[in-house]
């Protein structure tokens, strides 16, 4: 008796489908823009997670060490620097090496005569694992590690880069959440035209004793169905234009500096909520579109 | 059996369809529920079949108690009815043979079942021969045929036809009334709701006559007050 019913269900959820092919069509449409629409942003907030973490990583704090401690006494500030939270790691950086660094930067050597080392001071380079914290990193390197005269920190640069995060996490957060009330909307609506045209069945239907499970389960089958289409089209689509996009992208000219995720790494995760976000508008729109019919 | 007792019924716009009803139809009785429109007969069938809830008394049907029983059980209940109704309601797309089929699968019967079944009950209509007709290539008093198969397939206790007779010419009404006679006379009990005088003149059964929601006469033999 199960068999039976498993085939009815699936038997009848196809055929609604085709009976009203152009809603049906209609509501794939819907699924595949809203999803792709969905899809883009969170690819595009993966890309600026990714260029910012790039970014991030380079973004660092100079510690500079006090004039009075010997060498050895300076190189051995790094456990205690290291030991301070947020600190990844610190790389010592003696004043020679940072005179050179610094003198070749300019084309002629010629500014730099009479000068030498003792100008500058030897200093650490500290990598921070978030940069949202810099500012609190910078005070505790200063207060809390005897030896550091001074922490140098690009505190307005950092603050840039956590902004634009958290703009493009809202942003995408809003818009995939609108998205799917939107999607949810019109399989609701394509499902409940369909309900109505089969009103009167599903009098029929409860009049003969049917449970509301049975005559829901016809209408749940074509809105999974609906909305796997939907998703593995979007997905598709996704793909294709990604990969079209980052070839053009990449062979534009002044923006090869730019790394972007290769789509192949992401497809897993982005399958997954195409899927869940298909099979969930299908399933909640033929839900909601049939609710009232079962009420008597 | 169907058991009304003192039932009230008020719908939200305050219009008062029934008022204090009470009445008793036994297991295998053939009963004719008459009177004019608006009297009250639509919200008595509404009420046999769970879509509405009385707001006073008791509603008892195939011993299920329809205003303390759970919405969940209300399929189950339905089931042992079988319910006709005057403009057929079959579904056009479905052929004579599915549109009575239908209502045995939507239950869960087997596909064993159903090929038992069905036939028998188009038989016992007299519709063997059309299984493979859609509705609207059989006449008004074919497609009511159809109707009484569907409400009989699922073998209810209780048939409850409203208005049948009421689409079709008198020669047709007399053999849809001689098929519900029939019907009961095999074991099930009819309740056959009707505002036509002449059609329950010609049958010598129980009457129950209601206006303006309450029980005006319940009498034998066709016997019937159309007026208070």
């Amino acid at each position: 008796m199960r068999g039976n019913r498993f085939t009815y269900y699936i038997r009848e959820g196809v055929s609604s489908i085709f009976n009203h092919g152009f809603m049906s069509f209609a509501s794939v449409c819907i699924i595949v823009a809203c999803l792709l629409i969905m899809g883009s942003f969170t690819l595009l907030a993966f890309n600026v997670d990714n260029i910012i973490d790039t970014m991030e990583s380079q973004n660092e704090l100079m510690a500079f060490v006090d004039d009075s401690l010997s060498r050895e006494e300076a190189e051995a500030l790094k456990t205690g620097i290291e030991a301070v939270p947020n600190v990844d790691h610190a790389v010592f950086v003696t004043r020679e090496t940072a005179w050179d660094d610094f003198v070749d930067t300019y084309e002629n050597p010629r500014f730099f005569e009479g000068l030498d080392a003792s100008v500058t001071r030897d200093r650490y380079v500290v990598y921070l694992e978030d940069i949202s914290l810099m500012e609190e990193t910078q005070n505790r390197l200063t207060n809390d590690v005897p030896g550091i005269d001074w922490v140098r920190a690009h505190l307005k640069i950092s603050q840039g880069f956590v902004r634009i995060r958290n703009v493009v996490t809202l942003v995408s957060i809003a818009l995939v959440a609108v998205l799917f009330v939107i999607s949810l909307f019109i399989m609701s609506n394509t499902i409940k035209l369909t309900t109505f045209e089969r009103r009167d069945e599903i009098a029929i239907m409860k009049m003969v004793g049917a449970t509301s499970t049975f005559i829901r389960w016809p209408f749940v089958v074509q809105g999974l169905i609906l909305g796997l289409i939907g998703s593995l089209v979007s997905f598709t689509l996704e793909w294709g234009i990604y990969e079209v996009l980052v070839q053009q992208l990449l062979s534009g000219a002044g923006i090869s500096f730019l790394t972007v995720i290769p789509f192949y790494q992401v497809s897993i995760p982005i399958l997954i909520a195409f899927g869940v976000v298909g099979l969930g508008v299908g399933v909640i729109g033929s839900l909601l579109a049939i609710k009232n019919y079962l009420k008597v | 059996m169907v058991q009304f007792t003192d039932v009230f019924k008020s719908y939200e716009n305050g219009t008062k369809a029934l008022r204090g009803i009470s009445f008793t139809i036994q297991d295998g009785e053939f009963v004719f529920l008459v009177g004019p429109s608006g009297s009250g007969k639509t919200t008595i069938i509404k009420l046999l079949t769970g879509e509405i809830a009385p707001t006073d008394g008791t509603v008892m049907v195939n011993d299920y108690n329809l205003g303390a029983m759970r919405f969940s059980k209300m399929p189950y209940m339905r089931r042992t009815l079988g319910v006709v109704f005057q403009d057929y309601r079959l579904i056009e797309d479905k052929t004579v043979y599915e549109n009575v089929a239908f209502a045995m699968r939507v239950i869960g019967a087997s596909n064993k079942e159903i090929r038992r079944r069905v036939p028998y009950v188009l038989e016992l209509v007299g519709l063997d021969t059309r299984t493979r007709r859609k509705p609207q290539e059989l006449s008004g008093g074919e497609q009511q045929r159809v109707a009484i198969a569907r409400a009989l397939v699922n073998n209810p206790r209780l048939i409850i036809a409203d208005e049948p007779t009421g689409n079709l010419d008198p020669a047709r009404s007399l053999e849809i009334m001689m098929l519900l006679q029939k019907i009961n006379e095999l074991g099930t009990t009819v309740l056959v709701v009707t505002h036509e005088k002449e059609l329950v003149e010609s049958f010598s059964k129980r009457v129950i006559a209601i206006d303006a929601g309450k029980i005006i006469s319940d009498g034998m033999d066709g016997y019937y007050k159309y007026e208070r």
